[in-house]
Parts: structure tokens; C-alpha cells; sequence
């Protein structure tokens, strides 16, 4: 039986191969309470970020827009579900997780703290929030747990719509009438910011930052992915003919990228300890829906046991 | 009355049993008792929701007015609309919704397999279609009342009190009136009137099996053939032509 | 205790007819019945299947990290498995 000296030595040498490591696999307890804590907190995203869409839904201004929507916000749940299979094979089942997201000993992306209030608002979550999940969930297609990244992977495949979705409803604000482009500038004002703190606080002040990429559980650090995130959406912000709400934003020749402003840190910590706009609301409609399911799971767990009991007995 | 106004209103009726019904399953996103059974609710209300676009859009091309979709779905007054009242009913709490979708898939599947054979070929090509998505959803749904009705006592208690209380919202189903007479003898849609007896067979056989009680045959509501609907539809309305209403003549 | 949450289950798609079913992810459910039904809408709303296999995870078992290098080492150097092994002279033609 080899000795936890070598077994560690093993994990590492994966880690340095690029090897996955696997559910059976042995770890180290900390990488595994990392994912654990990663992978939940990314599932409970998911989920609750299931929320502030799901408001449209029924106010959605036409039929193409109210499937596309419906479907969309049906793929988060798959993603959640995805994540929360993922996180079970590190040995923490779905039902703990769950109640660790109700109690608020868990946490999610705190952007889904704030209201979707007008249409516009789905636009921009789909570009915007959509926008930075991608390039964050692109770096982690190669995370060094398997399942993991293999959860990406697939998630990546169904992302690629919903970011199209958002940009075209806001195309179409934009290329309408001066109250439609109103309302789409409006979204872009108020999703901006909270969009880049999606990345997280900088790799400076982020506590799980530098041990996460040590075991290349995440791939680049929040700062490069959010530079990337503002690289890449600057110029479409321009297409649509909308100003970023940042003074200081400003094309930087010999960087090649964008410098720009500053995130106020004090919202996004005030969000996060609970201080946002939605999240009791958030929490919540999550609390309602487990509560009011309650009954119905059960009911499902009691048939599908007398079930097997008949085929038990009739096999007899 | 003439054979296109017929059918228009056919495909009305038809157009807005799926919208409604869909906007209803569609406001449990994000709610429901477990995240499979969100996705798998989802996959209904998008189904019916595909079948509306595509009797809208035909419904369009009948009337000849160059209506389109959103004109039908968003831009009609509450006594336009023609779902049957069922449809338009609360989703309440889960045992609620099964029961109103499984009394209303089984008589949408037996509607939509006869529809199948329609001597119109654009019905009978969209029903050909969507009745294998219709099939699927009265297996969940039946499935589902199964769960409920011989699952814990509870669950039993709670289903078979929702079943009660939607029963008499049934009838409206199968309310047929003038229009529908020329549909009938053109071969357009079956006679709702031989489809009763066969539904109320498939669901009794269905009840039992889930130990719940068959409620009676009594006063039966009726009007959304008039577009007399009940309380909660002008709600629904609310919120599905808020936008079209507030900022009139809008692209999307 | 007995367990409220439904158990977890493995899910299989075969994504097109002649290939093998692949391991796609996993899902909880209450029943086999129920476990098909959600795979069908959780795992095949992009048509990626034609058929699904579903079973408990509890009921998989799998090789132990530890046994890897007894279980698969050994057939590394067993080339003589492998056709190119065998020297054929060309003129035989394709074999
Ligand atoms: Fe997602
Ligand atoms: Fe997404």
C-alpha cells in the first residue's frame, strides 16, 4: 500500500503532466474541499441566477424571444445540475450542498443580487453576465478535475447561444426606437460594473486565488480573465452604438488592451455579505421552492419504494 | 357562418389552448420541487408553446389580414382569446399543475390523434408533429399522477383535493358550437362529443391505478368559446401584453 | 435514517444508431422510470441521443486508482497484439 508521501507525490506529478485527476483518485483534502467549495458555489450560480430571467419570462415582447429565453434559462438548470453531479463525486451529495446555499453558508455570484427591471436588462444579462461566465468557463474546460472539466466542456457547447441571444435583443433595442436605445444604454449602466466584479476581487486580495492555479483548478487569475472579459466586449459595446459607463476607459496602444476605471469594492463585499438589492429575495424563492417541493420528492421516493416492493413480491 | 371564419377560430381556439397552458407551465422556471423536474417542465411549456407559433402563424395566413404570430399571441382584447378555461387556471402547488396537465394532455392527445388525419394538410402536418410530443406529455403526466396519488399519504390527501377542485373546468373542453359544426363536416377536427366517453374512461382507468377517487360528473363550467374566461385570465394578459401594450409598434 | 433526496443515477446516450452508448452524466431521480425521462430532457434537448441506459451509481463498480499499474501495465509491451508486430512483405498486398 503506498505511504500518503508517495500518493501525494503521485497527485502532483498528474498535476504537473496535466493529467486529470479523477473521483477514486487519491487528493489532498484541501484540493478537495477547494473544488468542493468551487464547484458548488459555480453550481449555486447557476441555479440562482435562474431567478432574475425567470421574471421575463411571462412579459417576454414576442414568441421567437419568450422560447428563446424559456430555453435558455433551461439550460442554466442543466448547468447546475451538471455542477451538482460533479461536486457529488468529490463526495458531498446534492441535498448538503443545497441546504449549505439555503442556510447562506454557501455562496453564488453575487451579480445575481441585482433586479432585471427592464427588457433591456435580459439583453444585457445574456451579453454581459452570459459574456463573462463564458470567458471564465472557457479557462476552466482545462481545470485538472475531471469531471469538472468535463462539466464544462459540455456547459461551453450550450453557452454559446445564450450570449448571442442577449446581444441580439439588444441589437434590436439598439436599431429601434430613441426609448428602445434608452433602455438598452440604461441595462449597460447598470450591468457594467457589476459584470467585471463577476471575475472576482484581484488576485491580490482573492484568497483562494494563488493555491487554486498552484493545482490548476483555475488556469489564469481574475484579473487577466477580466482585462480579456473588457478586451473582447468594448468593441461590441461600440458596434451597438452604447456608451460604457466609464470615464476612464481608454484604448491602450502599446499594451494592446484596454485601461480602465475603478470597481468599487465596497458594493461588491456589501453585495456579497448580503446588502444587495434581490438577495433575500433571491434566497428566498430558492427556500420556497425546496420547501414547497418538499412533499412531492417525498411522494416520488414512497411510490417508487412500493413500486420495487410489488415487483419484489410478484417476483415470488 | 362561412368555412374560412371556421376555421380560423378552430385554429384559435387550438393556437390558445397551447399559449396559455405554456405561459402557465413556463412560470414554474426557477421554482420547481427539483431541478430535474424544472427542465423537464420546461421541455412541456416549450413543446406547447411551439405548437401555438405554428397555429398562429397559420391561423394568420387563413385570415388573410397579414397577421403574424405576436399580432394573434399579444394583440387581442380578453373576450378574443379562446383557450378553454382550464389552461388559464393557477398553477397552485405541484399536485395542482399534475392535475391539470394530465386531464388536459389526455384530451389533447386524443384531439391531436385525430387531428393527425385532418382533411386540412397544415393541421394535420403541425399535429403530426406535436403529437409526439404530446404523447410524451401525458406519460410524464401520468406518471406523475400515479407519484402523487399512491405516494405518501400526504401526497394522496393533497392531489386528489386538486383534482377535485379543476374537475369541474373539464367539461369546457369539449363544448362545441356553431363554428365548429363546419370544421366537423369538413373533416377538420374530430367531434368532441365521441372523444368525452374515451377520456372519461382513460382517466378513471388512471385515478384508480393512483388510488384516487373519480370526482362526479357535476356543474360544469363553460364560456371561453365566448371568451368569457374566468377571473385569473386578465392577469395572465397583463403581463403577456405588457410590452406590446406599453410600447405599441415596437420590432423585438 | 432513511434518505428523503432521490439517489443518483449514471446516464448513457447512444448518440446515433450502430454506436455504443457513452457515458453522458448523471442525474437524481426517484425511479428507473422517472431517471430515462429526465435523462431524455436533461441529456437529449440538443438531439444528441437515439437511446438512453440509465443506472443507480451505487450499483457501478471500478478499478481502484491503486490497482492501475497491476491491472494495466502489463499489456504495454504485449506489441505481439498488434498487427504491426507481424512482418508482411508488401508484395503480399493489403492483410
Ligand atoms: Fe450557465
Ligand atoms: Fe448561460
Amino acid at each position: 500500500m503506498a505511504q500518503e508521501k508517495d500518493l501525494q507525490k503521485i497527485f502532483e506529478e498528474k498535476i504537473e503532466k496535466e493529467i486529470k485527476i479523477e473521483p477514486k483518485d487519491w487528493m489532498p483534502d484541501e484540493y478537495r474541499k477547494n473544488l468542493i467549495r468551487q464547484i458548488s458555489q459555480h453550481a449555486h450560480s447557476e441555479v440562482v441566477g435562474m431567478l432574475p430571467e425567470g421574471n421575463w419570462i411571462t412579459r417576454a415582447p414576442s414568441l421567437r424571444r419568450k422560447v428563446a429565453l424559456l430555453a435558455k434559462i433551461q439550460d442554466e438548470a442543466g448547468h447546475g445540475l451538471y455542477l451538482y453531479c460533479a461536486a457529488e463525486t468529490l463526495g458531498k451529495d446534492r441535498e448538503t450542498l443545497v441546504q449549505e446555499l439555503l442556510s447562506g453558508k454557501a455562496k453564488y455570484s453575487s451579480i445575481f443580487n441585482y433586479p432585471a427591471l427592464t427588457w433591456a436588462d435580459i439583453g444585457a444579462i445574456g451579453w454581459l453576465v452570459d459574456g463573462a461566465a463564458i470567458v471564465n468557463q472557457i479557462m476552466l474546460q482545462k481545470t485538472s478535475y475531471g469531471p469538472y472539466s468535463r462539466g464544462m466542456i459540455r456547459i461551453c457547447k450550450e453557452e454559446s447561444f445564450h450570449q448571442r441571444q442577449g446581444y441580439e435583443i439588444l441589437l434590436t433595442l439598439c436599431r429601434g426606437t430613441e426609448e428602445q436605445k434608452a433602455m438598452a444604454q440604461d441595462a449597460l449602466n447598470r450591468f457594467w460594473w457589476p459584470s467585471l466584479m463577476m471575475f472576482g476581487p484581484s488576485d491580490k486580495d482573492s484568497a483562494h486565488s494563488a493555491q487554486s492555479m498552484a493545482w490548476k483548478i483555475k488556469r489564469m487569475g481574475n484579473d487577466d480573465l477580466r482585462q480579456k472579459f473588457i478586451d473582447q466586449t468594448v468593441p461590441q459595446a461600440n458596434f451597438l452604438g452604447l456608451t460604457i459607463p466609464d470615464p476612464e476607459l481608454k484604448w491602450n496602444e502599446e499594451k494592446q488592451s484596454y485601461d480602465w476605471g475603478q470597481i468599487d469594492w465596497e458594493e461588491f463585499y456589501n453585495v456579497i455579505k448580503g446588502n444587495g438589492p434581490c438577495n433575500k429575495e433571491r434566497l428566498a424563492a430558492r427556500q420556497a421552492a425546496y420547501d414547497n417541493g418538499a412533499w412531492v420528492r417525498e411522494a416520488a421516493t414512497a411510490y417508487a419504494k412500493k413500486k420495487a416492493e410489488r415487483k419484489t413480491k410478484d417476483a415470488a | 357562418m362561412e368555412q374560412k371564419q371556421a376555421l380560423f377560430n378552430y385554429l384559435l381556439r387550438l393556437g390558445d389552448n397551447a399559449a396559455i397552458l405554456g405561459h402557465r407551465l413556463s412560470e414554474w422556471c426557477g421554482h420547481g420541487p427539483e431541478l430535474e423536474e424544472d427542465i423537464a417542465i420546461i421541455n412541456t411549456a416549450l413543446d406547447l408553446l411551439g405548437h401555438a407559433r405554428s397555429l398562429y402563424t397559420y391561423a394568420g395566413e387563413v385570415e388573410g389580414k397579414g397577421r403574424d404570430e405576436d399580432d394573434i399571441a399579444y394583440l387581442r382584447i380578453e373576450r378574443e382569446y379562446r383557450n378553454a378555461l382550464i389552461c388559464e387556471l393557477p398553477n397552485g402547488h405541484y399536485g395542482d399543475t399534475i392535475a391539470r396537465q394530465f386531464l388536459f394532455d389526455q384530451f389533447n392527445y386524443l384531439l391531436f390523434s385525430e387531428l393527425v388525419n385532418s382533411t386540412d394538410e397544415t393541421v394535420a402536418a403541425i399535429a403530426a408533429k406535436a403529437i409526439k410530443e404530446i404523447r410524451y406529455h401525458l406519460r410524464r403526466s401520468t406518471e406523475w399522477t400515479l407519484r402523487l396519488g399512491d405516494g405518501t399519504e400526504e401526497s394522496h390527501n393533497r392531489v386528489q383535493q386538486s383534482f377535485h377542485d379543476v374537475w369541474m373546468y373539464t367539461g369546457d373542453l369539449f363544448v362545441q358550437d356553431e363554428s365548429d359544426k363546419a370544421v366537423i363536416e369538413a373533416g377538420i377536427g374530430p367531434d368532441l362529443t365521441l372523444l368525452y366517453p374515451v377520456w372519461q374512461d382513460k382517466v378513471k382507468e388512471v385515478l384508480k391505478e393512483a388510488t384516487l377517487e373519480m370526482p362526479e360528473n357535476g356543474w360544469m363550467q363553460s364560456g371561453s368559446k365566448q371568451g368569457r374566461h374566468t377571473e385569473h385570465f386578465g392577469y395572465i394578459l397583463s403581463e403577456l401584453q405588457y410590452m406590446q401594450r406599453a410600447y405599441p409598434g415596437c420590432e423585438w | 435514517m432513511e434518505r428523503k433526496d432521490w439517489p443518483l443515477w449514471e446516464v448513457f446516450v447512444r448518440s446515433k444508431a450502430g454506436l455504443s452508448h457513452k457515458h453522458a452524466g448523471s442525474l437524481h431521480a426517484p425511479d428507473a422510470e422517472m431517471a430515462i425521462s429526465n435523462a431524455r430532457d436533461v441529456y437529449t434537448r440538443r438531439n444528441e441521443g437515439v437511446s438512453i441506459w440509465v443506472v443507480e451509481s451505487k450499483y457501478i463498480h471500478s478499478t481502484q486508482e491503486s490497482d492501475v499499474e497491476s491491472m494495466f501495465d502489463p499489456n504495454e509491451d504485449k506489441i505481439y497484439r498488434h498487427p504491426t508486430f507481424y512482418d508482411i512483405p508488401d508484395e503480399v498486398g493489403h492483410m
